[in-house]
């Protein structure tokens, strides 16, 4: 266990490096991407830019200005270019918005999906396969910017059902933070729904047909116990590991639409802003924080896995 | 299709009451290529600690009829004819709920590959505690003890501790163990053994097959045997059923099926087995031809194509009587008479009567 915690971490550090020499390389390759001239405004002279290059070390040498992006990295200096804000400061404020959608909306797509492959693969062939099937495949095929414009409008304007996006503090008012996030989880999870509920039904599908299946069915339990207690089991591990990324890359900002759509101003939305503004400092360390997550995620995965299956051993 | 087998069946000995009673059963399948028919009017009896072996090679349709029995080859694709009695109880037209209580209970079945046909995620003692307690009411430590009790008598050493072990910390012997151990849990009347051997090396065969008939001995549990392998069945067996394409070609006892064999097949059978007593044969005698698909089986007697004895009366199906007057249980499904078929097994030494056949292929 201790060594595979520590491949983990060595596995980690790598990944960070290597994601943030990309973001990096790619920020400085994009036309039109020059910091300084987008710091100094329009139509700014020559000096103003040179005296920005000068303060702000962009005319120091590539590897030069990488070194010292990360030590404010690792120093929580790291300033954006355009808002001059802290980093650090938008993205702990954006964490806990983020983690709410996060948490709630991975722990939604994965019992529904559950619920609905198992229920799906036990129908095979019949009406309420193909029901689920169409369903999974108009979630699968519904954008999540467009779901969610459509749920804000209906169910929170013209209704008036549900708050227009935004987000409240958990510790502010519990009720009111699990209601302004009931739309936001529902249209993050659709998609996650749609997609995991197939890969389910056909791992259950080949899952009845083992050999230790009708061992089971052999012994005289019943096909609720058969599906329980020997199908559902040995039909996870493919769901779990793409449950663990996918909520990895949600926990750390992936969803930048569902956040953008239902204005929640978690990480994702400061991603997004800071895209749309080529604002390097902002976007390569949400991308380390994402990178932290889809790899420990992975590590949590693979313990998973172990647990699942005792023949699969870390090392 | 007429039954002659109802009508020709030998009366029984009165007191002989049948454990089970198999009777003109009849499983198809719906598949691409149409209904193909895998059992096609099998009969048979079994007696309380009796060990039937049902014997025939691969596609015979002797799996599908272990399985039916239990009603594991049920699905929205099977179809199902005739019947089979246990103990008052009709197995082939049951309800899902009443065969539970016969399935691991009644009538336990142990399968091919013990490989894969133990669940590899869950703990061996908690696959058998979960069997013992569906059907009886126990507790969790005395079902634990019965099945520290079982993986003992089926001669898993320190049986205790390996309780907590995965199949995949077993070898393939001791998962063979393991599966007999979980059929036995419940005491069964009936032991379905499904090729029990065929996965294991020769060795570990001889050892299974003992265990099985020791077991047998002291829980006085009817053994239905399916195998391919006659030279298993030799050591086990009190009776043998010998099935070729669906059908029951040939039944007796142990000695009459091996000394006194009637159906050109069974003699094939007999002839295919490599003997160490006998000289070195140049080739492995085999029988020519290859057994009918499914789908399109010949009219009449199924092997009448490979069978070089082949005569006018056989494109009728021949039913599965008694032909010799002193053995009324000896059964067999070939026109042949008793005259002919002593004369025509001898015709070669090592094969048994049967030749090879030019263009017998189907």
């Amino acid at each position: 266990m201790a060594r595979f915690i520590i491949r983990r971490l060595g596995q980690m550090v790598f990944v960070m490096f290597a994601v943030s020499v990309l973001v990096f390389l790619i920020f400085n390759v994009i036309p039109n991407s020059d910091p300084a001239v987008r710091m100094a405004g329009r139509q700014a002279s020559e000096s103003t830019i040179q005296a920005i290059n000068k303060e702000w070390g962009f005319d120091e040498s590539l590897p030069q200005q990488y070194i010292t992006t990360m030590e404010k990295v690792f120093t929580g200096d790291l300033q954006s270019y355009i808002t001059q804000l802290p980093v650090n400061e938008e993205i702990i404020k954006g964490i806990p918005r983020t983690f709410s959608l996060a948490i709630g909306a991975a722990l939604l797509w994965m019992f529904v999906a559950v619920c609905f492959g198992l229920y799906s693969a036990v129908k095979a062939g019949k009406f309420a396969d193909r029901f689920l099937t169409i369903i999974a495949l108009i979630g699968i095929s519904m954008p999540v910017f467009w779901i969610g414009a459509l749920m804000n409008h209906y169910l929170g304007f013209k209704l008036g059902w549900f708050p227009n996006g935004g987000y409240v503090e958990f510790t502010e008012d519990p009720v009111d933070w699990f209601y302004h996030l009931i739309l936001p989880w529902t249209a993050l999870a659709i998609l996650f729904i749609g997609f995991y509920s197939r890969v389910l039904r056909s791992n259950v599908l080949d899952t009845i047909n083992e050999d230790y299946v009708r061992t089971a069915r052999a012994k005289g339990l019943s096909e609720r116990q058969i599906l329980l207690r020997h199908v559902l089991r040995n039909s996870m591990i493919p769901i779990i590991t793409l449950w663990g990324l996918d909520f990895g890359a949600v926990l750390g900002g992936g969803a930048i639409l569902t956040e953008t759509v239902f204005d929640l101003q978690g990480v994702g939305q400061y991603a997004a802003d800071s895209i749309g503004q080529l604002d390097v400092p902002p976007v390569l360390a949400v991308t380390l924080f994402a990178a932290f997550f889809i790899v420990a995620l992975n590590a949590v995965v693979d313990i998973t896995y172990a647990i699942l299956d005792p023949r699969i051993r870390l090392q | 299709m007429s039954t002659p087998e109802a009508a020709t069946e030998p009366p029984r000995p009165a007191g002989d009451e049948h454990l089970l009673s198999v009777h003109d059963l009849r499983v198809s399948f719906a598949t691409e290529d149409g209904l193909v028919t895998a059992v096609d009017g099998v009969s048979f009896d079994l007696a309380a600690g009796e060990v039937l072996a049902v014997v025939g090679e691969s596609g015979s349709g002797k799996s599908v009829t272990a399985m039916t029995l239990m009603g594991l080859t049920r699905s929205p694709n099977s179809e199902f004819e005739g019947t089979a009695h246990y103990k008052g109880t009709e197995l082939i037209g049951a309800n899902e709920d009443d065969l539970r209580r016969v399935r691991g209970a009644e009538i336990a079945m142990i399968f091919q590959d013990p490989m894969t046909s133990l669940n590899p995620v869950l703990k061996i003692g908690g696959q058998i505690i979960e069997q013992i307690q569906e059907h009886e009411a126990l507790p969790d430590q005395q079902a634990r003890e019965r099945a520290i009790e079982l993986l003992d008598k089926v001669g898993i050493p320190r049986a205790r501790d390996r309780l907590d072990s995965y199949p995949h910390e077993f070898s393939g012997g001791m998962r063979q163990r393991v599966m007999i151990a979980l059929a036995l849990s419940c005491d069964p009347s009936i032991l379905i053994a499904d090729e029990p051997t065929t996965a294991l090396d020769v060795t570990i065969q001889a050892q299974i097959l003992q265990r099985i008939r020791e077991l047998r001995d002291e829980t006085g549990a009817a053994v239905i045997l399916v195998t391919h392998d006659l030279g298993v069945v030799a050591d086990i067996a009190d009776r043998i059923a010998v099935m070729y394409s669906g059908r029951i070609v040939e039944q007796g006892t142990l000695d009459e099926i091996f000394y006194d064999p009637q159906h050109p097949y069974t003699w094939g059978l007999l002839g295919s087995i490599t003997r160490v007593d006998r000289p070195r044969p140049e080739r492995l005698p085999a029988i020519a031809g290859l057994p009918p698909s499914l789908g399109n089986r010949p009219e009449g007697c199924h092997f009448r194509p490979r069978c070089p004895h082949e005569f006018a009366k056989c494109i009728e199906v021949p039913p599965l009587e008694a032909r010799q007057d002193k053995r009324p249980a000896h059964l067999d499904r070939c026109w042949l008479s008793a005259q002919q078929k002593r004369e025509l097994r001898e015709v070669r030494p090592g094969e048994i009567g049967l030749e090879k056949k030019a263009g017998a292929i189907q």
